[in-house]
């Protein structure tokens, strides 16, 4: 890419996450404001707002984009909604960017927020026998934590992970999380407290995994004309952007699915999906795992940061539990692994939330992640994945 | 009225002695897909190298092994229904995703008197079909993965 249609990242911004019982429009203003203010732009330059998709918010949340535009005042600028599930803040990114290295806009503003509520995420009211995301609870009875659980588990049988392996994540994310002030949960843990916390779907306690939260998440993208206008020296770039889907047959078992694609007619691949997901965003960036400094990966369970961490060639596959026992992910170590408390300490605010792995990653390079910064770190990968085939991973760097 | 039993989903499976988990099959590749499509005249291959239109059914191997295995301890959100009566206690299933030889790995709920005790990854696995709930039709069935025990380990129990 040449640096004359990069994109920078001139602002970010949040509101705390937590149960706040309030419209996901008010969490996303706020959060909209709040990264406008930190890049210095005005609302009125402006040209482009990029909507998270809520689905649990009524119409409103359906066009996210348009609904952020007119709470902020309809200044005419273009608008444009994503959803991607648990991807869709990656997404929506994506959409911005492109429009900017197009050369369409200079300026544009990207928002995610929603309001979830209590317990185990579920699908909508109705009887639909065509959606496996109804299919699955109506047959199977299979939440969410049940698919995590089936990962924990492969890692047990086949890694030799431990229940104490797992609970070792939330700890060190416990104690990330403790001084970030947009976390919901800031307190310590220890590995007794996750053993001792009941087994909702066994090997996983219920400090293994997420909870549900409101929140939301903002981001400017602007061009590098436009931020060198603002007279940002040194300025957060994207690297790269990777919201691949998964090449056939994709053989590793997905939620919602019922059944993974068959190898009857075509064998397996190279590469799994979430793998060829963090492949794309260091081709597209020319930047190898070696270079990153930071991560942030989707923890919707303890176990499943291992994954990611082994998905993102941070280390080879089955040697997660390694460097996590030897601090190589905790800040301090080698390559700290979820330095904002990842979901851990926020809780899934699905829109939002890979919005807010941006966020923490530009005030990690900034070197502005108080109490909780990774020394010197230039390069900061996200990664994550949305229902239906949806990757998600934005690399960083300065 | 008279009470039947009938599987919780058209299709979907077989019952009798030796239930099987019922696919698509391509017939211009050959490639297998579950939940089988709806409508076998008017499907579309999956495979991105394929643009055969027209599937045939096809039964799925009994036995698999056991690529991964969970449970739920606590009673899932609707659209789940609860097997149990009104007013009584839930019980905690264990559910596997199973490997079959035709390369496709299925999820079922674990067999009636299973848990996750009794698993491990690449153990072998067979299907059973019995009941999810019942409804004001009588028992709905659906397909499950019942360990296979050997003949020593039988001994043991």
């Amino acid at each position: 890419m040449s640096s004359s249609n990069g994109v920078v990242v001139a602002g970010v911004g949040m509101h705390p996450w937590g149960k706040w019982g309030r419209s996901f429009v008010q969490y996303g203003v706020h959060a909209a404001r709040a990264a406008l203010a930190d890049a210095g732009v005005a609302w009125d330059d402006v040209e482009l707002v990029v909507g998270g998709e809520t689905v649990r918010n009524g119409y409103a949340g359906y066009v996210a984009g348009s609904t952020f535009a007119q709470a902020l005042g309809w200044n005419g600028s273009r608008v444009a909604t994503s959803y991607a599930a648990c991807a869709t803040g990656a997404q929506a990114i994506d959409t911005a960017r492109a429009r900017i290295m197009a050369g369409l806009c200079e300026v544009a503003l990207v928002v995610g927020a929603d309001t979830t509520p209590k317990g185990f995420l579920k699908p909508n009211a109705g009887e639909r026998w065509d959606d496996p995301d109804w299919l699955r609870f109506r047959l199977l009875g299979m939440t969410n934590p049940m698919y995590f659980a089936l990962y924990a588990r492969r890692r047990m049988d086949l890694h030799g992970a431990t229940q104490e392996d797992f609970a070792a994540v939330k700890v060190k994310n416990a104690r990330h999380g403790l001084a970030n002030p947009h976390a919901r949960f800031r307190k310590e843990v220890s590995v007794a407290d996750v053993l001792a916390s009941p087994v909702v779907s066994d090997p996983l306690h219920l400090l293994d995994i997420c909870a549900t939260s409101d929140g939301a998440a903002a981001v400017v993208l602007v061009s590098e004309a436009y931020a060198a206008r603002l007279g940002l020296s040194e300025p957060v770039r994207v690297a790269a952007v990777s919201t691949v889907t998964p090449t056939f047959p994709n053989t590793v078992m997905d939620m919602p699915m019922l059944a993974t694609d068959s190898t009857a007619a075509v064998g397996v691949g190279e590469l799994t999906f979430k793998q060829s997901i963090a492949v794309a965003a260091y081709e597209e960036a020319g930047i190898g795992p070696d270079d990153v400094d930071v991560a942030e990966v989707y923890d919707l369970s303890t176990a499943l940061e291992l994954d990611w961490i082994e998905d993102l060639q941070l280390c080879k596959p089955g040697e997660a539990e390694a460097l996590l026992r030897a601090g190589d992910t905790t800040i301090g170590g080698r390559i700290p692994v979820n330095p904002s408390g990842g979901l851990a300490c926020f809780g899934e605010a699905v829109p939002a939330q890979a919005l807010a792995q941006v966020c923490e990653l530009t005030w990690q390079l900034r070197g502005q992640a108080t109490g909780r910064q990774v020394e010197g770190a230039r390069v900061g990968i996200s990664a994550n994945q949305g229902l239906f085939g949806h990757g998600s991973s934005v690399l960083l760097a300065r | 009225m008279v009470s039947t039993t009938t599987p919780a989903v058209d299709g979907w499976f077989t019952t009798g002695d030796e239930p099987t988990l019922l696919a698509s099959r391509c017939t211009t590749c050959g490639d297998v897909v579950f939940p089988p499509a709806p409508d076998p005249a008017a499907a579309f291959c999956r495979n991105p190298r394929c643009d055969g239109d027209t599937v045939e059914t096809t039964a799925l191997s009994r036995r698999g092994t056991v690529w991964s295995y969970t449970d739920a301890q606590y009673q899932p959100p609707e659209p789940f229904v609860p097997p149990q009566a009104e007013g009584a206690a839930y019980e905690p299933f264990a559910l596997a995703a199973v490997e079959l030889p035709e390369g496709i790995v299925v999820l079922g709920q674990v067999a009636q008197g299973y848990g996750v005790a009794d698993l491990r990854v690449g153990a072998e696995a067979e299907l059973v079909v019995e009941t999810l709930h019942t409804d004001e039709t009588g028992d709905r069935t659906i397909w499950r993965w019942k360990p296979v025990v050997e003949m020593g380990e039988e001994a043991d129990q």
